[in-house]
């Protein structure tokens, strides 16, 4: 009889040969039409058990431009493991030859030219028919959301999530767990709670006076005569990282032995699988895979990682299945006597350009936006080169929202949060649109205020440590605060309180002083009472003044052995 | 404390019972005598003693306080009589000591409490053999960062 072990293995194999998309070697000019829907959904049925997990969508219900990290530094354990490879070295850890379309899809590398070579992807009209056609092979596949589902749209912050809610409801999901979801605040959530079909599960989201659990931990669905124990893990420092002001109600955190406790207890009621549907980010459900007893599958999310293969820790696997809609992941699991015994996966790129839309959803998102679609559509600017945020440091869209603050909130300084949401702009035309999807948030006013050197130095400090600390219990998820009109140097790999270096006021050419005052603006503010106007509204007024934005490549920051 | 008692009233009993422990100690720094150090504090506690570190005591805390001014921990030793919590970054370091009585259905305590900065929390547990033992957990309090 084969070991679990060696099963494991056996469908890492498979797994790694399905991630492939198998093309040959299409000239750019050809790729395009070398892409079927049929490769891209093709799969052979694995097991009697199939998981769909979809996570980090970001409200985006049209299909996108996104271009991958070139800058993911892992500490501690995970230097220089999956996911904290980029580039040529993401390409070679899983094969990928450059210029193809796994590629485009997963690395940065030639971005923009690839980009118009194969199209925008995502799109919740092509993601139902991926879905839909998942289920016309595994009528009982599950499919589960890991959250920050709600946010990241005009039309999310417009319908304060309602537009997602219907489109989840469509799409068939039968679970989710959240994070950006509560910046609705507490009344919305509950509100929007009654218009979902599914469960908000989260173990960790505990009553914050009497420290009980407030919300569902789990729940368990029956498919293809198995009972599967799903168990949703909220963001954990949804307070800390978010204005928890909006929602002081609820305590989150980490939690381990309450989801030992949960998954004990699911076991108990004797389910045979455990699906643990996270939004801890990657390294922290690596962690917490090597800890907590008894969990078979972490459907991973926050990070936004997309990870080709299933990460194994000891005899859980961990899915990664990227964000903004880019991606879908089938798992087929031989689920046998309460064990999971083999595993079949494929992370399925949505080519927007490939995959036929779905009438229905088409239908319900034309409706949705339909309000909106001239707003949005309107051209505010040109971009002579690519915008894009996601990365540890500064993006060129970064570097374009901080210099609108430094000129419409006349400040020296300018800080822009880390967040690793957001679409790419190809060179071309930038819409009121594409300026919401890298800005929408329920708490986005532009701040004015003055900080003290001091102040800037241990500010960047506390948020280095919440990405770089060495332990990923302590880690936040997210990226760098950006910066504007500032210059540093960082060692992510020093201790808390000493990586950051050499500050200085490029204004200037001069150090930071810690006792002098600047003139400090920013947004995003998890302070209550923050003033000031909406950021998208300073970016959209700086952006009609310039007209055409040329950005380029900036040498304020540096960071140790890159 | 007694077996019949809820949750919630343990935990209030609890907060109580931390409040009432801290209001001397309070006093004596107010009367201008010299805080105690951690050592002397622990040293106080075993009668000299050595407390070894080990898995008699457990400490439950979040790994980052959501709210600086009132972090819920809560501590656990099988067996003990008396559990000493410290919070050696504080100005006043001395947080709680929980008394458990010949009856009382297991030896555990929760509350909350307010922590100056990032820091180990440090529970020294006596256990029902004389012995002393003592664990600690790392609870760190930030300004915040960006969410992912």
């Amino acid at each position: 009889m084969i070991s679990r072990r060696e099963m494991l293995q056996l469908g890492l194999v498979s797994s790694a040969a399905l991630a492939g998309l198998q093309l040959g070697n299409p000239t750019r000019a050809f790729a395009r039409q070398s892409l079927t829907q049929d490769q891209l959904l093709q799969f052979e049925d694995f097991g009697n058990l199939t998981l769909i997990h979809l996570t980090d969508t970001h409200a985006h219900l049209k299909p996108v431009w996104f271009r991958e990290p070139d800058t993911n530094i892992g500490v501690g354990e995970a230097r220089g493991r999956a996911p904290h490879v980029v580039g040529e070295a993401f390409q070679k850890m899983f094969s990928i030859r450059p210029g193809s379309p796994d590629a485009y899809a997963l690395t940065y590398p030639d971005f923009a030219d690839l980009a118009s070579t194969y199209g925008r992807m995502g799109g919740f009209d092509r993601i139902a028919t991926v879905v839909k056609s998942i289920r016309a092979a595994r009528p009982d596949a599950i499919l589960l959301d890991g959250g920050d589902t709600w946010h990241g749209s005009y039309t999310s912050l417009k319908t304060q999530g309602e537009d997602m809610v219907r489109v989840m409801n469509l799409l068939g999901s039968q679970a989710m767990t959240a994070h950006w979801e509560f910046t609705f605040g507490t009344q919305r959530i509950q509100e929007l709670i009654e218009m979902m079909d599914q469960p908000l599960l989260g173990a960790n989201i505990f009553d914050a006076e009497w420290d009980e659990p407030a919300f569902e931990p789990s729940k368990i669905i029956e498919a293809n005569g198995l009972r599967v124990g799903v168990v949703g893990q909220a963001f954990p420092y949804t307070p800390i990282a978010n204005p928890g002001w909006m929602f002081p109600e609820y305590s989150f955190g980490i939690r381990e032995e309450r989801m030992q406790q949960v998954v004990d207890d699911l076991r108990g009621r004797g389910v045979d699988l455990v699906v643990c549907l996270s939004h801890n980010g990657f390294d922290v459900d690596h962690k917490m895979a090597g800890r907590v007893r008894g969990i078979d599958v972490i459907l991973s999310g926050h990070t936004h990682d997309a990870i080709p293969e299933p990460v194994i820790v000891g005899d859980t696997i961990i899915i990664a299945s990227g964000s903004h809609g880019k991606f879908v992941s089938r798992i087929d699991l031989d689920v046998r006597d309460g064990r999971m015994l083999g595993f079949r996966h494929k992370l399925i790129p949505i080519f927007s350009d490939v995959i036929e839309p779905d009438a229905e959803m088409a239908g319900l998102i034309d409706e949705i936006r339909a309000p909106h679609q001239a707003h949005l559509s309107e051209v505010i600017a040109r971009s002579e080169g690519l915008l894009y945020r996601r990365g540890n440091f500064n993006g060129s869209w970064d570097d374009l929202l901080c210099d609108a603050m430094l000129s419409e909130r006349d400040a020296e300084i300018a800080l822009s949060p880390g967040v690793r949401w957001g679409a790419s702009v190809l060179p071309g035309e930038i819409t009121r649109e594409d300026i919401h999807s890298v800005t929408s948030m329920t708490y986005g006013q532009c701040y004015r205020s003055e900080m003290t050197g001091e102040m800037l130095k241990t500010v960047m400090e506390d948020v280095a440590d919440n990405i770089f600390n060495s332990d990923p219990y302590y880690q936040q998820g997210g990226d760098m605060v950006r910066v504007g009109g500032l210059g540093y140097a960082i060692d992510p790999y020093a201790a808390m309180g000493s990586r950051i270096t050499d500050m200085r006021l490029l204004r200037e050419d001069s150090p930071i002083d810690p006792a002098r005052t600047y003139v400090v603006s920013g947004w995003a503010s998890v302070n209550q009472g923050t003033e000031g106007p909406q950021i998208w509204d300073v970016v959209e007024d700086y952006l009609r003044k310039q007209g055409t934005v040329s950005p380029r490549a900036r040498d304020a920051i540096s960071v140790a052995g890159k | 404390m007694q077996m019949n008692l809820d949750r919630r009233e343990v935990l209030a009993t609890a907060a109580a019972g931390a409040a009432l422990i801290a209001l001397p100690l309070a006093a004596a720094a107010q009367d201008g005598e010299t805080v105690k150090t951690v050592d002397e504090l622990i040293a106080e506690f075993t009668g000299g003693a050595d407390a070894v570190e080990g898995d008699g005591v457990t400490i439950g805390a979040p790994e980052i306080a959501e709210n600086g001014n009132t972090v819920p921990i809560s501590v656990d030793a099988p067996g003990a009589s008396e559990i000493l919590v410290l919070a050696p970054g504080n100005p006043t370091p001395p947080v709680a000591r929980f008394q458990f009585g010949a009856l009382a259905g297991s030896q555990a305590a929760s509350t909350r409490i307010r922590l100056a900065q990032t820091q180990d929390i440090v529970a020294v547990a006596k256990l029902a053999d004389g012995s002393f033992v003592r664990s600690s957990a790392n609870v760190k309090v930030t300004i915040g960062g960006c969410g992912g």
